[in-house]
Parts: C-alpha cells; structure tokens; sequence
C-alpha cells in the first residue's frame, strides 16, 4: 500500500510554492561543481582531437609504462670525496665549540656536524655561563638551512654582486670622510671585543661613524639603572643556586629576562638538599615560566607591582610609603620582608619592571642585603641597547643628518614601535646597507642588502660576563655567497685581514695573555684568570663583610644613596605614585618560543608549543577569567577537538592592533593583560609561517608595559592548542607533590604513596601485583630516565632537541589543531583547580554522593576549571618504557617490542598502522603518521627542500606515512655509546650514556643513565625517596620515573 | 632457506657458465699462446744481446758496476720518485750519467755528491743543483748517504742498460698460456663430445623413422592391417581426466600451490640483488690491488674500523700509490685485454682526469672531476648498519660478507643482505670476547644464565628488532 506520508527535509518544502525548493528540486548539486577547474577550459576541452578511447588507451600504455618502468631498480651513486678531509670521517659525528650571540640568544654551545653538515646543537658543559641552549638555540641550526635565506646581495631588490656593493660603499664613505653627515652603524649587541675593536677601526678612520646598538627587545632601564650606580653600561649578575629566597616582581627569569640562561642555577637550588631547598615568591601580571615555578605566585598589575617593590624597600628599612594595595598583598609584602631580614645575604630581589625606578631600587635593596645571589662585579653584557641613542638616530636620519647607514642584525622595520619615521628616515639617507640573512620588513626598505652569514659559518667573539669570554667559529663554509658583517666592514677598511685573523689578533693580544689560542678555540670558551677569582672566590668574604654592616640597614642605604646615580627617594616616590593610567595594563612579554622574532621562519619553533598556553603556531592577547568575562571574551573547544577564541582588538595611545586573538589565562593579574613579541612577520616569510600578530607598534617608548584598552572583535581564532583539558582534576597520582615541610619531618609513605588496587577484595600495594612474568633485567645495560620535577621549569630545550636529534616531523597548524602533533616528548601543564593542588585532592576525596554541596556530578565540573591564581606544574611526557608494556602486546604484526635493556623497540618497517598501540597506551605518547611529511608540498617545512633536509641525523630513520613513531629513549646514541666503549675495549661511563633530552636539560631535571650500573646516577635516583612511576597503579613498570614535586611552602 | 639454495645453485650454473662463455676468445688464446712462443724465443735472443751490450760498455767504462745489482736498489730506493724513460716526481734517469756528462759536463763525482747528500749539495751554491732543486718543485730529494761508490755504480750502470724484463713477462706469458692452451683444450674435447652426441642422437633418431617406415611399408606388402583404431569405445586419456572431477580438483590444488609457491619465491627475491654487478665508471679490479698485490681492505676502506660505512675511499688515496704507478706490467695489460677487454692503463688515465693530475708537470692541477661510482651494496634505509661493529669489535673478515673480493675482476654483491642472512649469522657467531673489557662482566653473567661456554650474538641481545631499525 502506497503511503501518503509526505517527508520533508526542511519546514519550507512544505510550501509548493517556494520558489528555492523547486529550483534545489531540480538542482543535484547546489553548489556548480568546479568541473573547469580540473578538466581545465572547456572550449580547449572540446577542441581537442583526443576522444574517450585515446583517453583510455593513453591511460593504459602509460599503466603498463610505469609498471615496465618500475621493475628495474634504481641505481644508487656514491660518489666519495676527491680529496677527503683530514677530520672528517663519513659516518662519524664531529663537534665544534662555538657560540650564539644574535642579539637575543647568547650561549656557548658545541654544534654536533656528520660530514660536514652541522645538526644538532648540544650544550658546552665546559662554559662557566650561558653554557646551555634553550629551544631557540636548539632550533638555531635549522635557520642555517632555511630555504628563503638570501643567496647574494641584492641592490634595490635586485641580485647585485659584492663587488658592486662593496665599490658603492667605499665611494660612499670616502666621499661622507669629514663630512657633516654621519656614517650610522644600527647594530644588535654584539658583546664582542673584537667587534668593539673593530668599529673603534672605523671610528678611527672616519670621525663620523655612529654606532648605535639596538635591542629589539630592550632592557634599557635595568642597563641605564646599573650604569648609573656602576659607571659601566651593563646588566647585573645573578646566580639563584646561591639564593635561599628569591623575590621577583615581574622578572621572568627562566625565560628570557636580561638575557635569559638563569634557569640551570635557580634549579639546582630547588632540588631539596639536607631538608633545605629555596623559596621563589614572584609578584606579576602575565603568567610566566617563573611564576609558574614559584612558590608563591601573586597576581599584581606593573602598577601594583612598583607599589609593592617600594612597599618592600620601605619594610626593609624601617620606614613606610604610601600607595594602596590589597590586603593580602601586604601581608605577603610583610611576610617576605620578615623572610629576608632572616636571612639577607640568602635573599634577592629581581625585577622586569621596565622602569629606571624600579631597577634603580633592586639593585640598591641587592646591595643593601648583601645578596649572595647578586653579582655587580662581573656584570653581563648581552645587552646593551640604548633607547635615547635609536630614538636620536631615527630623528638625525629624517633631519638628513645621516650619510649612510649600515644595518646589522636587526630589523627595526619590524621591530620599531615608529617604523614609519624610520622608513622616512631611511630614505632621506644616501646610502643604506642591510645585512640580513633573509629577505624582510627593512630589507625592502634599504638599497643594498648584504646577505649575511649564518652564526654557523662565521667567525667572531663574545664577552657574555665581564671576564668570561667565548669564541664563534664557523662549523661549514658558506652555504650561499654571504658575508658576515665584521669582513665586509674590513673590506671596506681596505684591510687584506680575515675576520679570523682579526679576532685571533684581538684574542692573542688583550685576553688570552699568552695562553693558547688553540685551546681557547677547542673549549669555545675562555675565562680571564683574574676575573674568576673575582667572581667566585672572592664573593663570599665581600657579601659577609657586607652583611655584617647591614646591621645596621639605615646606614647602609643612605651609602646606597651616596652611590647611587638616582636618588633612592625619588626612585621611591615615583615607583609609589605609579599610575595604570587607565584601561587594562598591556605587559608585553617574549614567548619562549619565538624570542624577539628572529626566527620566525623556523617551523620547529613555530610547531613549539608555548609551555605555559600549550599553543602553537599564535601569538595572542592573554586575559583573565575576570576579565574576559566582563568584556564578553570566550574560549571555547569545538567539534574536531581544537579550542577557538574570541578575537580583541587592543589600543595603546592611539595605535590599533587589530583581530589579536585572545587566550584566557589562569593566574592573569585581573586588569593586565599579555601579549608576546616576535609573531607577525610577513615579509619573506613562507605564508605557512605567517602566523600571528606583530605586538611592536604597541612596545611604545621601548617600554613593556603600556596602559591599553581592549575590545572585543568579531569573528573567532581557530588556535592549536595541544593540550585543553587544563587542570589534573584531583589525580594526585599523576603529578605528586608535597611540602618542604612534610618532606622533612614525614615518612615517604605519607607523602609518595604507592597506590593500592585490591587483589582478592584485600588492597594490597600496586607494584607487588603483576600480570606477567618479569624477565630478568639485571645482566647488561638497563636504561632508565629520572625526572625531577622539581628541577624541570618547563622551558622545553628537550623538545626541540628530540626534534632535532630524532627527525621528528612538523604537521603545520591545521594538523597540530587536529591534535596530530608529531612531538615525542611534551611537557604536560597543569593548572590547580582549588588554590593548590592539595586542595584538588582533598576536594576529590570528599566527593560524597552525586548531588549536593559534595557532589561528584558538580564537583567534577568544577574541577575542570582551573583556578583564578592556580598552583602550576610542568610534566615532561615522553613513551615511559613500560617493563609490561600495554602497546606492545596488541601489535597484531609484532612491530614494537621490548629489549633487555629497557627499551621498547618500534620497528617502523613492520609497523602496518593499526594504532592498536596508541589506543592501548596508557600514556598517549605514540604518534602516527598520519601522511608522508617528507617531499610532500602539503606540508611546506624544512623536510620538502633540499636545503632543510641537510638537517636530518642520519642516523634515525625518517618515517614515511601509516606508521606509529615514538620515543626510542634515543636509542641510536646509547647504541653509539656501547660501541664506542666495545671498540675501545673498556666499559661504558655513566655520562656517555644521554638521551637528547637529558643531554639538552640545562637544569638538570632529566638525567638518563644504566640502573645495573650501581655507580651511575641515575641509580642513586631510583632509590630515591622522591621517586615515583607514573600511573603506577596500571602496573606498566615503567623504565622512566618522576620525583615529587616539593614546593618550599613554608613561610616566615 | 630453500631459496637462498636456488640462488647459491643459480649462481654456480652462472659460475660455471663463464669459461665456456667465448669460445672464440679461446680460439684467439691459442693464437695467442702460439705467438707468445715465438715471441719469448725472439726477446731472448734480444735479452742475450742486450746483456752482452751491457757488458761491453761496462768493460769499456773505466769503473764496471752491475746492472741486475743496480736494478734491485733501483726498484727499492728511487723508483718511487724516479723512473727510466719517464718524468716523475724526479727526472727521468735512462743515460743520466753520459747524459750529465754530455749536456752539464758533470762527472760521476758529481753524482755520488748529489745521491748521498743533494741537500748539502744545493746549499754548497752548485749551479745544476739549483736549477734541478728549481725545476722539480723545490722538491729535495732525499739523501742516501749510506750508498757506497759501489752501489751507486751500479744503480748507474742500470740506468745505462736496463736489463730486459723479458724473462719474467716470458714466464708469466708461459704460464698464462698454459692455463689459457689447458682450458682450451678442455673446452674443444667437451663440444666434440658434445657435438658427437648429438650427431649419434640424429643418426639414431633418423635410423628409428627409417625402420618404422619401411618395416610399415613391410606390413602393408603383406596385407597386415594396423590396428590403428582397435579401441573405439575408449575414452581419450584428458577426457577421462577431465571426468573424473576428483582428480581435477587435486591438480587445481597442486597447480596452485605450486604456483604459489614459485611466486612467492619470486618475490621474494625482488629487491635482493645478490650478484648485481655494475658495470663502474672505472675498472677497478679488487682482483689486481686486493689478490696480486695483498693490500689490506682497510687500507682503502679505512673507515670500516671506525664508522658505520665502510667508505668508498677518497680519490688521493688511490693517489698514494698511483702517483707513481702510472701504469701496469705488460703482462697485466695483456691480461687485462684479454681477459676483461680492459685497458688497464686507460682506467688509470681516468682515474688521473678525475682527481685532476696533471702527468707530464706531476701537479695537481685543481680541476677535479668526482667520480660517480654505483653503489653496489644498497642497505634499505630502516635498516641500521655498523661496519666498525662487526670488523674492529666483532673481527670479522670483510671477506664473509663481501665474498672473495680479491678474486674479483669487478665486485658484485656477494651476500643477499637480508634480514634472514642478518640473523642466521647472529644466531651462529660467538661473540668474540678476548681482551675486550667491555664484555667481561656481561658475558660470564648472561654465559652463567643461559649455561653455555661462548655466547652468540643473540644472545647478546643481536636479535631485538631495535638494534637494527630505529
């Protein structure tokens, strides 16, 4: 029986006389499919005299072509060196001592090359400072290969050759000799003697020659404020292994405050040592790598900020100050001071207020304490921009004041918060030179562009601390026809010297006095005789003495003031009477990342996830839950598992950033907001790279903290953000933590339980029940890792350096937002929901009933919102080597397997892609490869040009599509270890045995090494009382082990 | 395992093959042996009045030096820089005596000074020592002050008149020739005999048909009828087959297994390229520098020891001793001629062009040409290979693997390189443990656990999939 019923799709077919009904009726394909697109014009199409059967025929042959074509096996050339290098052995890696010194980045580091061919960047244990690299660093010898780098100089855009550019300058200076108008030089900071030398070479020659250091990023107030006091243009030293309490209003010192490369020593003080371990309270805006590692973090806009630092002074010094904040801010104003008059040489006080003030008053309460951490002797040198100078500059260019100008190392195009004066000012110049290494913002702007070296293939020096010098050598030959900005200024001295010869001359004349250049040369770093004893030895008599007079504190400061260039009391009043001026306090920050942007074309760092948002590939504005409420903003996780955010639209004094997007941000002082550098870039970038938005026009007077206003945008940012679920939901089992104090006076079955499962309704402890029978494992080599969390400050070397060391692909943003990222080692975050993560257990363990005020149905919800101000934990994650491992046993095919040593193997060659494994893991640490990423223009990253590929190891395979891929605990270098001993016939010591994880971990936070051999440390770890496996309950016997996180809690 | 079998027992017929291969080249080694007989005769007689030449000159010469003498210092201490007809890195020495004494007016006191001190003799300001010092570089040569007058005399008388190699170009010529007349032989008796089967099978075949036919034509003179079809009612034989369906179906199964079998085993070998033997951009023979001349494999392959690869060496080792060696012995070139229809002096020339050596000034000139070898053995990627692992730690000959290179005229794959010959050989090697300290803990334990004497490389742990591939 026919039915009647009528079915309709949508209520409007309801109506016959709709007239969009009848036509999509008619109409299959609403859309017109784009049949011209593919099959190309149709009349040509038409025309042709090709019918269906040659179609099919042509089709055919070339089928049976291609498969005839395919039966023969390719032949393969080896073609070997004419005349082989006497130190270059293929197959056998080389490492070079050099350094990095940008501008932004300085470090002294070994570059590891395989034929000629740098790839990996390791740290140089042998540096006294700034001897380990962080992710920006690691990614560095990417850069080297990127394939939009300059291959020659170009003259108004066009390929032009040296000796063009060169005649052009030489005229140029010859003519503007005792001109009036200047010769500029806009540099970054060298912190180079022979650079020093060699410019004071040119201002020799040319009496007009200008040289103004810029730093993109600047720290002009905290240089200014010690050259004040000083007398010398520098930044103060600190070493936080020497500090027991560390007060820090806004300086991110494990990231990149003053240069950065604080973190291997504040983590050495953190590890509790005979019951002591030091206390960080940090005051800021933005959450950051250091408010997240801090004991106590509180919330403060930079205008409470300065409010609290003079409140402090005054606490620490008997009298009082106005200015008016919270009240549990002032009692934890009061609790610090308490805390440092216990203790004043133990205590320093940092700040990345950039405010001459505020500088000017930490450096006088450093002094004041005696600060054993605080190190005025020995300053450092990475940066030493000076703000009045580029402002001047900017002005004498647009006055026609400038007859040249050579640029290096910097992009102030980009950079410059007024790079629309400077534009007008470079065009009133005669001259202007670029050196870059890429095509950019002022590249397009200048005459010539000099192609620059890569630090990788140039030759140079670096003073990073007064006495602690270190060498840049090149680790390949040029790679295009560039030249380094040092030999071209000496080609243009009429100098026949090399840049080697000249800093081999400055070297062996004023530092090496008469030791060996050679030496100095192998090690990559020399320390001046004198200048160690000074910073070192003589240290501790000076800060004991100094205490000993801080007894008397008042005095002391009115020295302090004697001393100082800027009257302490002004400094004071103006830090008190500080104004938010309005609106929300922008606090613009760099990312750990991306830095000031330099390397912004670099997909490893751009795939980096940021370690405190989780978000790669974006910059964005990050707002408090507050806040975002009340202005409307909105975070939200939609259908394919990415997070969208709302977009803002951010004004400082009249200058607009437009569609920044918006992360809302635990810990967020309520009314500042963030917002990080170096994104933005669009200029020769690949379009893949162009992400984010450039926060420069906002980084107004080269100050960091601005007053704002934010509004909302319309439309929504698709972020990829690898991790969404932000807090640990009370699983206290996943990251343990305790405090100092209940570590010192209780059993470490209090504090690092073992969980309980219940066998035969009796609760026994987890690790005595087991499914399976254990191999023995005490014969030969069994790696295990350590990590200590509380060493780990989540600054994510480790992840660049697995990247790099294992040829871990780059998916691009579409394919991290799906959450298809390739990393084999992240660092989980985690935000408490409660204050404290103790407080998340307790509240989890009290759930009672499924409704109510206790009620798991609520109180789940509840606990997936991270708190105001949360407690932060950092977890670095990588394939935990199960003894019983869950993935191994649901291959069907038998692909990942495990080895006596440890290891869980991954055969990627049996591999058939079931990802049984993946679901199986408890851990979620294998990856697939959900397409070929290599030689694929899909994916546009280093890997799909010839260039980029140059970094690959060689010794690791490079995964093709449909397989599972992760960690192998770098099995490549233990194998490579055990072989090296084996051929010298002798065994294997305990630190030849790394991961590239544990060998790029400045903090010591991840140790790798063999547990049979008693002697290793790593052995001594797992007996540890803080050691603990993750998941332990699920019985996997896991060969890596975290230890608990102990937070110094314990206040005065 | 069986196919690896068929492989080894392919390669034996393909082995065997080669000698039999050019017949007509045989023929021409007979022409050969002959002409080389006659030839041995005509340079001994040659060699007779050559030495009596020597001998002559020598008597007429105030002092008498002896040439054979002088040949065997020769070849020990100056033919590395020093040739006779031939500028190498010193001069030409044939007739350097009348030479000197012709063009310089030097005497032979002259020489003994220049042989046992040339340094002292360039700095004393002489003339002609300068401006040899100058033309070869600044090259000093090196001094020989324990030479006696006597061993100089008779170096010179050498270089007066060589004596003719011809003696042992004869016996290497005699004994070529012998293997070449004996193989020839060989190979003539076989395809007589061959030939002679043959023609015995045709007579017979022949003889067969002719007797059937006329012992047909016999039974049709006398009226026998054949009974060609004597049974009708039989069903032909495939019919039958093709009823039966039992039969049909096991067949089917057989056939397919069968075939199954062989393309599996077909298969199976894609991609194992044992015996692939490149024809390279230049002859090089493994047979010459490895088997004749006894060079170690590592002294080219050097980083065998120390590295993953082995190494194809760098040009300037092959320079080390190809500087001097611009060519091969007469009889290496006839061979090479012969045998492989290689001129082996031409392959040198190549070598020269490639790494840029400039012969007549022996100079590099700088224009270098890298050499594009093919690579022969071609490890897929996922699999991780470590020579110094098994020929510095492990000892073993590069020979078990690479099979007997110094017979090799061109190298081909020896070995499979599968992972099936990878492990068969793990499982059987013993570790080698002498005097390596790294394994002296590890193996008395794991040798206490598993209660052998020597353990293998699997038991090491040789086996794991992670060792290899990662």
């Amino acid at each position: 029986m026919a039915s009647n019923k009528k079915y309709w799709k949508n209520e409007a077919e309801l109506n016959p006389n709709d007239s969009i009904v009848e036509t999509l009726k008619q109409n299959e394909f609403v859309e017109p499919i784009p049949v011209d697109d593919f099959l190309g014009d149709k009349e040509s199409l038409s025309a042709t005299s090709t019918n269906r059967r040659d179609f099919l025929k042509y089709v055919g042959f070339s089928t049976a072509a291609a498969s005839l074509a395919a039966c023969e096996g390719p032949v393969h050339k080896s073609i070997p060196y004419v005349v082989q290098p006497e130190n270059i052995i293929p197959g056998v890696a080389n490492f070079y001592a050099t350094t990095i010194a940008n501008g932004f980045d300085f470090a002294s580091i070994l570059i590891k090359t395989r034929e000629g061919r740098p790839i990996k960047v390791e740290n140089n244990k042998d540096a006294k400072v700034a001897g380990s690299a962080n992710a920006r660093v690691q990614a560095s010898v990417l850069s080297l290969y990127d394939s939009t780098r300059l291959q020659g100089p170009m003259a108004n855009g066009e390929p032009t050759e040296w000796s063009v550019l060169d005649a052009a300058v030489k005229a140029k200076l010859g003519s503007l000799k005792g001109s009036g108008q200047q010769i500029a030089l806009l540099t970054q900071t060298y912190a180079s003697p022979s650079t020093d030398r060699l410019i004071g070479d040119l201002k020799a020659e040319y009496s007009n020659v200008n040289h103004v250091v810029y730093d993109a990023i600047s720290e002009d107030a905290a240089a200014s404020a010690y050259e004040a006091k000083y007398g010398e243009r520098a930044l103060a030293d600190y070493d936080f292994e020497k500090a027991e309490l560390i007060v820090s209003f806004g300086a991110d010192f494990l990231g990149d405050w003053q240069g950065g490369g604080y973190d291997g020593g504040y983590a050495k003080g953190r590890v509790p040592k005979n019951g002591k371990m030091s206390r960080h309270v940090q005051f800021e805006a933005n959450m950051s790598l250091s408010g997240a590692n801090a004991d106590k973090r509180v919330p403060l806009t930079p205008m409470q900020q300065k409010i609290a630092l003079a409140q402090l002074y005054a606490k620490l010094n008997g009298t009082s100050v106005g200015g008016e904040l919270s009240e549990n801010v002032q009692k934890t104003i009061d609790d610090v001071a308490a805390e440092i008059r216990k203790n004043k040489s133990g205590a320093v006080i940092v700040t990345g207020l950039d405010d001459i003030n505020a500088q000017t008053v930490v450096l006088a309460i450093n002094e004041m304490l005696g600060s054993k951490a605080f190190d005025a002797a020995s300053p450092r040198y990475v940066r030493q921009g000076n703000v009045k100078a580029v402002q001047k500059l900017i002005s004498d260019m647009k006055a026609g004041k400038v007859g040249a100008l050579l640029v290096d190392g910097v992009n102030p195009m980009y950079t410059l918060p007024n790079a629309a004066d400077f534009k007008e000012g470079v065009e009133k110049v005669g001259l202007s030179v670029v050196f870059s290494n890429n095509w950019n913002e002022t590249t397009e702007v200048a005459q010539y562009t000099a192609s620059a070296n890569h630090f990788l293939e140039s030759w140079g020096d670096t003073q990073i601390k007064k006495g602690q010098y270190s060498l840049v050598q090149p680790t390949i030959k040029e790679l295009f026809d560039t030249r380094q900005f040092q030999t071209a200024l000496l080609t243009w001295l009429g100098s026949d010297k090399s840049y080697y010869e000249y800093v081999k001359e400055t070297w062996t004349q004023s530092i090496l006095v008469g030791n060996d250049w050679n030496k100095a040369l192998h090690d990559g770093v020399y320390s001046a005789a004198g200048m160690t004893l000074a910073s070192s030895a003589d240290a501790d008599p000076e800060n004991t003495v100094s205490a000993e007079v801080d007894k008397e504190a008042v005095d002391v400061v009115e020295e302090v003031v004697a001393q100082s260039g800027i009257p302490i009391a002004t400094a004071i009043n103006s830090l008190v009477n500080a104004t938010s001026g309005g609106g929300v306090e922008l606090t613009l920050y760099s990312k750990t990342g991306m830095g000031a942007g330099q390397q912004a074309n670099n997909p490893w760092l751009q795939e980096f996830p940021d370690p405190i948002t989780r978000v790669s590939w974006d910059n964005y504005v990050t707002v408090s839950k507050a806040d975002a409420e009340r202005l409307g903003f909105v975070n939200e996780h939609v259908a394919n598992g990415g997070l969208d955010g709302s977009y803002a639209n951010v004004t400082v004094n009249g200058v607009v950033v437009n569609n920044i997007p918006v992360i809302i941000q635990p810990g967020q002082a309520i009314g500042s907001i963030g917002l990080s550098f170096g994104y933005g870039r669009k200029v020769g970038m690949k379009t893949e790279m162009q992400t984010g938005v450039n926060a420069y026009p906002l980084y107004q007077d080269f100050n960091s903290v601005q007053a704002a206003t934010i509004e909302k945008a319309s439309g929504m940012h698709e972020f990829a953000c690898i991790q969404l679920h932000k807090t640990l939901m009370g699983r206290g089992d996943i990251i343990k933590e305790t405090t100092l104090e209940i570590f010192n006076t209780k059993d470490h079955s209090e504090w690092n339980e073992v969980p309980m499962v219940s066998l035969d309704h009796q609760e026994v402890p987890a690790t005595s029940v087991d499914l399976w029978d254990s191999f023995d494992r005490t014969i030969g080599h069994h790696f295990n890792m350590s990590i200590d969390l509380n060493a780990c400050t989540g600054c994510g070397a480790c992840v660049i350096a697995c990247h790099a060391e294992n040829n871990v692909p780059v998916v691009g943003k579409e394919e991290v937002r799906k959450s298809r990222d390739m990393h084999w080692l992240r660092i989980d975050r985690y935000y408490s929901s409660e204050d404290t993560f103790e407080g998340d257990n307790i509240k989890k363990d009290e759930f009672d009933g499924l409704t109510g005020d206790k009620g798991s149905l609520s109180g789940f919800g509840e606990l997936e919102h991270p708190a105001a101000n949360p407690q932060v934990a950092f977890q670095p994650v990588m394939c935990q080597h199960c003894n019983h491992a869950p993935c191994e046993t649901v291959c069907p095919v038998a692909a990942t397997s495990h080895s006596r040593q440890g290891q869980n193997h991954m055969a990627y060659n049996r591999c058939v892609g079931t990802r049984y494994c993946a679901n199986n893991c408890p851990y979620k640490v294998r990856r697939f490869n959900w397409f070929l990423y290599n030689n694929n223009d899909e994916f546009d990253y280093h890997m799909n040009n010839d260039l980029g590929k140059m970094v690959l190891n060689p010794d690791v395979n490079v995964r093709s599509r449909g397989v599972i891929e992760k960690c192998s605990m770098c099995i490549q270098k233990t194998q490579k270890s055990i072989l090296d001993a084996k051929r010298d016939g002798r065994l294997v010591k305990d630190e030849e045995f790394q991961t590239a994880c544990s060998s790029a971990c400045g903090t010591g936070a991840i140790v790798f090494g063999d547990v049979n051999d008693k002697e290793s440390e790593v052995s001594e770890l797992v007996e540890s009382n803080r050691m603990y496996h993750l998941l332990e309950h699920v019985g996997t016997k896991p060969n890596v082990f975290y230890h608990v996180k102990v937070r110094n809690t314990i206040e005065a | 395992m069986k196919l690896s079998c068929q492989d080894v027992d392919r390669n034996k017929i393909h082995m065997k093959k080669v000698p039999y291969r050019h017949s007509i080249s045989k023929v021409l080694g007979v022409t050969l042996f002959v002409f080389l007989l006659f030839s041995v005769s005509i340079s001994a007689q040659e060699d007779g009045a050559a030495d009596e030449a020597a001998t002559e000159a020598a008597g007429a010469g105030d002092t008498a030096g002896d040439p054979a003498k002088g040949k065997a210092l020769f070849n020990q201490n100056c033919a590395a820089c020093h040739a006779l007809n031939r500028k190498m890195t010193g001069p030409a020495l044939a007739n350097v005596e009348t030479r000197l004494s012709e063009d310089e007016g030097l005497d032979r006191e002259w020489l003994y000074k220049w042989i046992k001190n040339s340094p002292g003799l360039i700095a004393s300001g002489d003339s002609y020592a300068k401006k040899v010092y100058a033309e070869y570089n600044q090259a000093a040569m090196t001094p020989f002050p324990t030479f006696s007058n006597e061993d100089i005399d008779n170096i010179l008388a050498y270089t007066a008149a060589p004596p003719k190699t011809a003696a042992p170009a004869a016996a290497g010529a005699d004994a070529a020739a012998g293997t070449s007349g004996a193989s020839a032989a060989g190979g003539i008796s076989n395809e007589i005999i061959l030939g002679a089967l043959a023609l015995v099978f045709a007579l017979l075949v022949g003889m067969l048909f002719l007797v059937n036919k006329t012992l047909r034509r016999i039974a049709e003179a006398n009226g026998v009828v054949l009974e060609d079809d004597a049974s009708p009612k039989r069903l032909p034989l495939w019919k039958a087959f093709a009823k039966n369906q039992f039969l049909v179906l096991v067949t089917v199964v057989f056939l397919l297994l069968g075939s199954a079998y062989f393309a599996y085993g077909w298969m199976m070998q894609v991609g194992v390229d044992q015996g692939y033997q490149p024809i390279q951009p230049i002859h090089y023979s493994h047979r010459i520098h490895a088997g004749d001349n006894k060079i170690e494999c590592k002294y080219c392959h050097s980083s065998a020891r120390v590295s993953k690869t082995s190494g194809i060496p760098a040009l300037n080792v092959c320079m080390n001793c190809h500087k001097s060696i611009y060519q091969v012995a007469d009889e290496t070139l006839e061979e090479g001629k012969r045998e492989y229809g290689v001129d082996y002096n031409k392959e040198i020339k190549k070598l020269y062009a490639a790494v840029g050596w400039d012969e007549e000034n022996q100079k590099y000139t700088g224009e270098s040409q890298p050499v594009e070898w093919v690579r022969i053995h071609n490890l897929p990627d996922f699999a991780y290979f470590n020579h110094s692992q098994h020929v510095s730690v492990a000892g073993i000959e590069c020979q078990q693997c690479h099979g007997p290179v110094e017979e090799m005229e061109i190298m081909y794959q020896f070995a499979p390189l599968t992972m099936g010959w990878c492990i068969n050989c793990h499982r059987e090697t013993e570790i080698k443990v002498e005097g390596n300290a790294y394994y002296d803990k590890i193996h008395t334990e794991l040798s206490k656990k598993y209660g052998v004497e020597k353990l293998t490389a699997a038991q090491m742990g040789g086996l794991e999939c992670g060792k290899c591939h990662y």
